[in-house]
């Protein structure tokens, strides 16, 4: 049988825990790259916590952060290397947490970059603490009683704050699932999007996917896809937030 | 060519985009803000308008220069004590990666927010690493603004030569302050760079990863060829010297009239002056022993409250091989006058104030 579809040269493997949506992700970015004829010509910004597990996996010029500087690195690399593909690649503790202020100062200047957050609700490498992305409610290793939003805050928003919020003017905001082929194919979609918008110069990309954890939810991954279509995505609506000019 | 009338941040700017400097990020604090400032204007003119950022803080400021670095750049930053304090998470991630890079830190009296004061407070955290694990900064620490000049257009090729950061340790006082300097011409790394991410994956970062033997060798090596290399210092009237001041920055400025002051009373003394703090010139203190073992004290000159360089001081003392007393006088915040050293000298030499080690 002919094979037509190659897994992308620059692919390696990665350490995950079976279930986890972070190799969809690594794939579908490689891929895009690929079509886009650029993937001798691309930078990732590792961010610090299940990344650093699937970073091996990038078998290309890669730097690894310090945990939530990923933004501002990239920014330092575009700037002295404008013409290459740079993208930071990050989990929701990284870029939203303690990397709030990289990453809002990135997308604020509208920097020439793209930022690619997975979004698993918790902090996954550190064993599932809650995150600023966290669910009202939902169970993690530091909210065992559920997250009480009075005292911790409510769930981050960041795609929708950087494409709707006065004095922001992003180039591209968007927010994907990899759960099934339907949403797979939108956010390949999305990610190429978001590329695109920096190859042609026009300023800040996010992309946000959001991703199963298994392991941390402690659920399997029929439960994961339920609980994404669900309660997640009651929270956190899939599409396009700030769409290219 | 003709000196020019420059303030000392200011012509540390221009000597550091004349050193081949092509990349800078900062944030402002006081005293050292008008570098920031300089570079937002004369980095524009030499056709960087994307290379200079003002930065959300100091934390970003550092974590752009490492990228930059790693992408090819001559990147500096640039602050003061509690600004070099949220950058040591960097500094401590550029030396795992090994990513040359140069700070300036124009650096103020205090601990927490500090004073505006000239001060020499960060010398313990600056020249024994400063962030979290195993390594050093080469730390430069000029006592005018032509050495300051002169350090800075040379830091990038030391931090290329080692792959190592340089600090460039300025002071208040000096930051602020003007003199004649006399400006070098433009100049661009010499070849090029064998690591680095350029986006076609040929090179990469080219450091030993992990945290086996691999690793740790590529950096002790490092370490073995900087210490002895980078032995820099001064000697100032010590061949016949009983008592030896030690200081650098503008502190030694002070005690050269200190010691010729007392030289003209008849006292022996002279001074021993650090232009290179880290590695610390112990090749120096061996130079002196044999030109002079009779030493009976050195007493360390510092702009800080407890005393930092005077742990150093002592050990350089007994290394090369003296086995006398070494005193401190830690003047606090701002540059001690001729008169306050004096009147130190003479606590010492009657036996008021004892020695610290």
């Amino acid at each position: 049988m002919e094979i037509v579809k190659k897994t992308p040269a620059k692919l390696g493997t990665h350490d995950l825990c079976p279930g986890c949506g972070h190799g969809i992700v690594i794939r579908l970015i490689e891929e895009v790259i690929e079509e886009l004829g650029q993937e001798n010509n691309q930078i990732v910004i590792a961010g610090v916590g299940c990344v650093c597990t699937a970073t091996p996996a990038m078998r290309f010029d890669r730097f690894q952060a310090a945990h939530g500087r990923a933004a501002a690195t990239a920014e330092g690399v575009k700037r002295v290397r404008p013409d290459v593909l740079v993208f930071a690649y990050q989990g929701d503790g990284d870029a939203y947490t303690i990397g709030i202020a990289e990453s809002l100062n990135a997308a604020y200047r509208n920097e020439n970059i793209t930022q690619f957050v997975i979004n698993n609700v918790n902090f996954g490498m550190t064993g599932g603490q809650m995150s600023w992305t966290t669910l009202p409610g939902q169970k993690t290793m530091t909210s065992v009683s559920g997250r009480n939003a009075e005292l911790t805050g409510l769930p981050f928003h960041f795609p929708e704050m950087v494409a709707g919020s006065k004095g922001f003017h992003v180039a591209y905001a968007a927010r994907g699932a990899v759960i099934d082929a339907k949403t797979i194919n939108q956010t390949k979609r999305m990610i190429r999007s978001a590329l695109e918008a920096q190859l042609n110069g026009e300023g800040f990309s996010v992309v946000e996917i959001l991703s199963p954890c298994p392991t941390n939810w402690h659920m399997s991954p029929k439960q994961c896809r339920e609980q994404i279509t669900g309660p997640i995505i009651a929270e956190y609506p899939l599409g396009e937030f700030k769409t290219r000019d | 060519m003709a000196k020019e009338l420059l303030k000392g941040n200011v012509a540390v700017a221009e000597a550091a985009l004349r050193g081949g400097c092509d990349f800078f990020a900062g944030y402002p604090i006081t005293p050292s803000t008008e570098t920031l400032e300089y570079l937002s204007h004369r980095m524009p003119e030499l056709g960087m308008e994307t290379r200079f950022v003002q930065s959300e803080n100091e934390i970003a400021a550092m974590n752009m220069v490492m990228g930059a670095a790693s992408a090819g750049a001559r990147a500096l930053t640039a602050s003061s004590g509690p600004g070099i304090s949220l950058k040591a998470e960097g500094m401590s991630y550029a030396a795992h990666y090994a990513i040359p890079y140069v700070v300036l830190n124009v650096q103020r009296w205090g601990t927490g927010l500090g004073s505006l004061k000239s001060g020499q407070a960060d010398y313990y955290r600056d020249c024994k690493g400063g962030g979290h694990g195993d390594y050093h900064n080469v730390v430069f620490a000029p006592n005018s603004i032509q050495e300051m000049v002169d350090d800075i257009y040379e830091a990038w090729d030391i931090a290329e030569k080692y792959r190592v950061g340089v600090t460039i340790f300025s002071e208040a006082v000096l930051g602020q302050m003007m003199e004649g300097v006399e400006m070098p011409p433009f100049k661009k790394r010499e070849g090029d760079l064998d690591w680095g991410i350029d986006g076609t994956g040929s090179k990469g970062m080219k450091y030993p990863g992990g945290d086996g033997q691999e690793y740790i060798d590529f950096e002790l090596s490092k370490y073995e060829r900087i210490i002895p290399e980078m032995q820099r210092w001064e000697q100032y009237r010590t061949e016949d010297a009983d008592y030896v001041f030690v200081a650098f920055g503008l502190p030694s400025r002070v005690c050269v009239d200190a010691v010729d002051k007392l030289r003209g009373s008849g006292e022996k003394v002279g001074l021993f002056r650090p232009k290179i703090l880290w590695p610390f010139p112990h090749k120096g203190f061996e130079e002196l022993y044999r030109m002079n073992p009779h030493v009976k004290g050195f007493i360390s000159v510092e702009m800080n409250d407890m005393g930092q360089m005077v742990d150093d001081v002592a050990l350089g003392a007994k290394r090369a091989g003296y086995c006398v007393p070494t005193y401190c006088y830690p003047c606090g915040g701002g540059v001690p006058r001729v008169k306050m050293v004096l009147a130190k000298y003479n606590e010492i030499i009657t036996g008021e104030l004892k020695e610290m080690y």
